[in-house]
């Protein structure tokens, strides 16, 4: 996974609220057996539409997108957050996220950032009256700055450092090893298991 | 101060505890499907790994699979090539699967009860979000992302935050026509699709005692459009008469029971948050909507946006009526249906298809709509066809089908087209969720049925 430390970039606007993952990525665009290309999905039936704010010129090669609260209701989909980041994304800010779906972000290095609704809405005005607004992120100091603004953020200090070593999880469990086997040699007996199998 | 049943589960499955780290927490069952997988392989493929417990493990086709025609080949290309990734995948990790055309293909979340290695007390995942379904047991179950499907795979652990607790009693008793499914339609209403964040919920009091298993797998399902990962009820003598006799009930079942018996909150603990719901006022419930909070009772009308305090809420259900094409004022049961679905892993089990059977008996469905019945698993299927209901189904005029995700969502040949409406036993009414452009109503299957009969939403009551 790539390191995140800072990232500067622009934002875009995105003024609604409950944007569910079949909204970021319809189950259609589901069918890939690969972790690329899911660009084509991002947003799909509202993408038609040459008003949404994605088709704007002035919001092409943003790099931080700037929801309505409870974003990423719905699915476990983690192409959600793929399909964000297959399009450019790097950070995603709102009020109010969805527990999976902030779980996917965080996983894969899409740094999802919780201000208040105020702070968004303010955000919001301050893209659309000048789309080039630079947008800093700094999560080794966990703020958010534009124009003359810089907003602190809430992370924890543990996804901050595997964000920022850039690390994956599982390489960091399979240190734990010898306390998993230790605990599986006290499971008890009548707990289940799938094989072999009986019907 | 004693424990709730989630706190419980939680600390006997913490591997390891560390200041400063999410708890590694050790995971009982892994469920899997065609979907959320291919690229979780192909990470342990890369990096040289086995799956740890692969009697652990089950997989199932669900999602991508077509409920007609399913002795030939799946006719859509990427999604055959998506099924056949799994099939190759359990292949080569040595993972159990059941195959479409094998008896316990099905919906993954149907499946796990019916082979009964959903039991009390244990942690379940899956990649998919209606792994809560599994709560009903009493087990701490939740939907997760692909990269955990991985991790899963790779260590049988995930590193998890202590989620908070929220109780959800519910007191009283239904009226005839209200179902589990009110019960829940009408919780997510009430706290709203937001309102779990965060949160595992137990729910409970006499009403929710009162339900069948099946019931309860119903609200726990949808635990998740309520903004929790995971829901739950505590298990009881309904829950270990369930289990007993499923091909994988434990073998020493008396000493599993004991256990179980162990498995309820203790009564000094205490819940981050309560909520109490009266099912005594419970009426059938019907969401008018795109997102499953945006929900009211049978009776009521189409809502005015005006009406809302709330800007975002006003905003959102502005978007809602345009979206669903539907009038500010309009009553609810003049609604015009042009499909019913009744299926899913919300309301595809026998219970399900029983109840609406019981309505549609000897009756015909409006000639102004189709309606699809879709069994949770092949399993279900062959249960309701020993009992005789594919043919009520049949005879009033529904389709009878294979089993698997169907309609509940746009990625298999069942999907509504463009402006289409329907009746829906599933989950989520989300925008396009049933097909691009489709417009979604969730109900029980008991509003399914009289509306397939009427042609318009409906209660029991009004045939």
């Amino acid at each position: 996974m790539e390191k995140f430390i800072t990232h500067v970039g622009t934002g875009v606007p995105l003024r609604r609220s409950n944007v569910d993952t079949d909204q970021i990525i319809p189950a259609v665009y589901l069918k890939r057996v690969t972790r690329s290309g899911f660009e084509d999905g991002l947003f799909a039936a509202w993408r038609n539409d040459p008003e949404f704010v994605l088709n704007q010129p002035q919001f092409k090669s943003a790099t931080v997108l700037v929801a309505g609260a409870d974003f990423g209701t719905g699915s476990s989909r983690e192409h959600a957050v793929w399909a964000l980041q297959n399009y450019g994304f790097k950070v995603v800010i709102s009020s109010r996220f969805a527990d999976i779906f902030r779980g996917n972000s965080l996983k894969g290095g899409l740094l999802t950032i919780i201000l208040d609704q105020a702070e968004v809405e303010a955000m919001w005005e301050a893209i659309e009256a000048d789309p080039a607004t630079p947008i800093t992120v700094n999560l080794e100091e966990r703020t958010v700055s534009y124009g003359s603004k810089s907003l602190p953020f809430a992370i924890d200090d543990y996804t901050r450092w595997r964000l920022m070593e850039g690390l994956d999880d599982i390489g960091l469990t399979l240190k734990q090893t010898d306390f998993i086997d230790s605990f599986e040699k006290k499971r008890p007996a009548y707990k289940p298991a799938t094989l072999p199998i009986r019907s | 101060m004693g424990k709730t049943l989630a706190e419980k589960i939680w600390a006997e499955h913490v591997v390891r505890q560390a200041d400063g780290e999410p708890d590694l927490i050790y995971i009982d069952l892994h469920l899997i499907h065609e979907v959320t997988s291919p690229q979780a392989f192909d990470g342990l493929r890369l990096a040289g790994r086995p799956v740890r417990r692969p009697d652990l493990t089950i997989a199932t086709e669900d999602h991508n699979v077509p409920t007609l025609n399913i002795d030939k080949p799946i006719a859509d290309p990427v999604s055959k090539l998506q099924v056949d990734t799994l099939r190759a995948n359990c292949a080569e990790f040595g993972v159990r699967i059941h195959s479409l055309g094998d008896k316990d293909q099905g919906v993954v979340h149907v499946v796990g009860p019916q082979l009964g290695i959903t039991q009390p007390g244990m942690t379940i995942v899956c990649g998919d979000s209606h792994t809560s379904t599994h709560g009903a047991f009493g087990a701490l179950a939740f939907g997760i992302g692909t990269s955990e499907v991985e991790h899963v795979l790779a260590t049988q652990t995930l590193p998890l935050q202590r989620p908070k607790t929220m109780a959800i009693n519910v007191e009283g008793s239904l009226k005839p026509g209200v179902t589990s499914k009110d019960i829940i339609l009408a919780i997510i209403a009430k706290i709203g699709t937001g309102g779990g964040q965060g949160y595992v919920i137990e729910y409970r009091g006499s009403a929710i005692r009162a339900l069948s298993m099946e019931s309860r797998m119903t609200v726990c399902n949808m635990s998740i459009e309520a903004g929790a990962r995971a829901g739950l009820i505590a298990p009881d003598q309904t829950t270990f008469d369930y289990i007993k006799g499923k091909p994988h009930a434990p073998e020493d079942f008396d000493a599993a029971v004991a256990y179980w018996k162990t498995l309820f909150t203790d009564s000094d603990a205490k819940f981050d948050v309560e909520v109490d719901l009266n099912a005594d006022d419970l009426e059938p419930f019907v969401t008018w909507g795109t997102n499953p909070g945006q929900g009211l009772p049978l009776n009521a009308v189409v809502p005015n946006p005006a009406d809302f305090a709330d800007s975002e809420q006003r905003t959102a259900a502005e978007r809602a009526l345009v979206y669903m094409g539907l009038e500010a004022g309009t009553p609810l049961k003049k609604i015009a249906i042009d499909t019913v679905f009744l299926g899913s892993c919300t309301n595809g089990r026998i219970e399900d298809l029983r109840a609406a059977a019981e309505i549609l008996k000897g009756k015909k469905i409006a000639s102004s709509l189709r309606m699809l019945v879709v069994p949770g698993s092949a399993r279900v299927r062959l249960e309701a066809e020993a009992e005789g209901l594919d043919k009520v189904f049949l005879d009033a005029g529904a389709e009878w089908r294979n089993a698997g995700c169907s309609m509940c969502l746009g990625m298999n040949p069942d999907q509504l087209a463009v402006g289409e409406r329907s009746a829906s036993t599933s989950n989520r009414n989300f925008e396009g969720r049933q097909g691009k452009g489709g417009r979604t109503h969730l109900v029980s299957p008991l509003v399914a049925a009289a509306t397939a009969l009427r042609g318009t939403l409906s209660s029991p009551a009004d045939l």
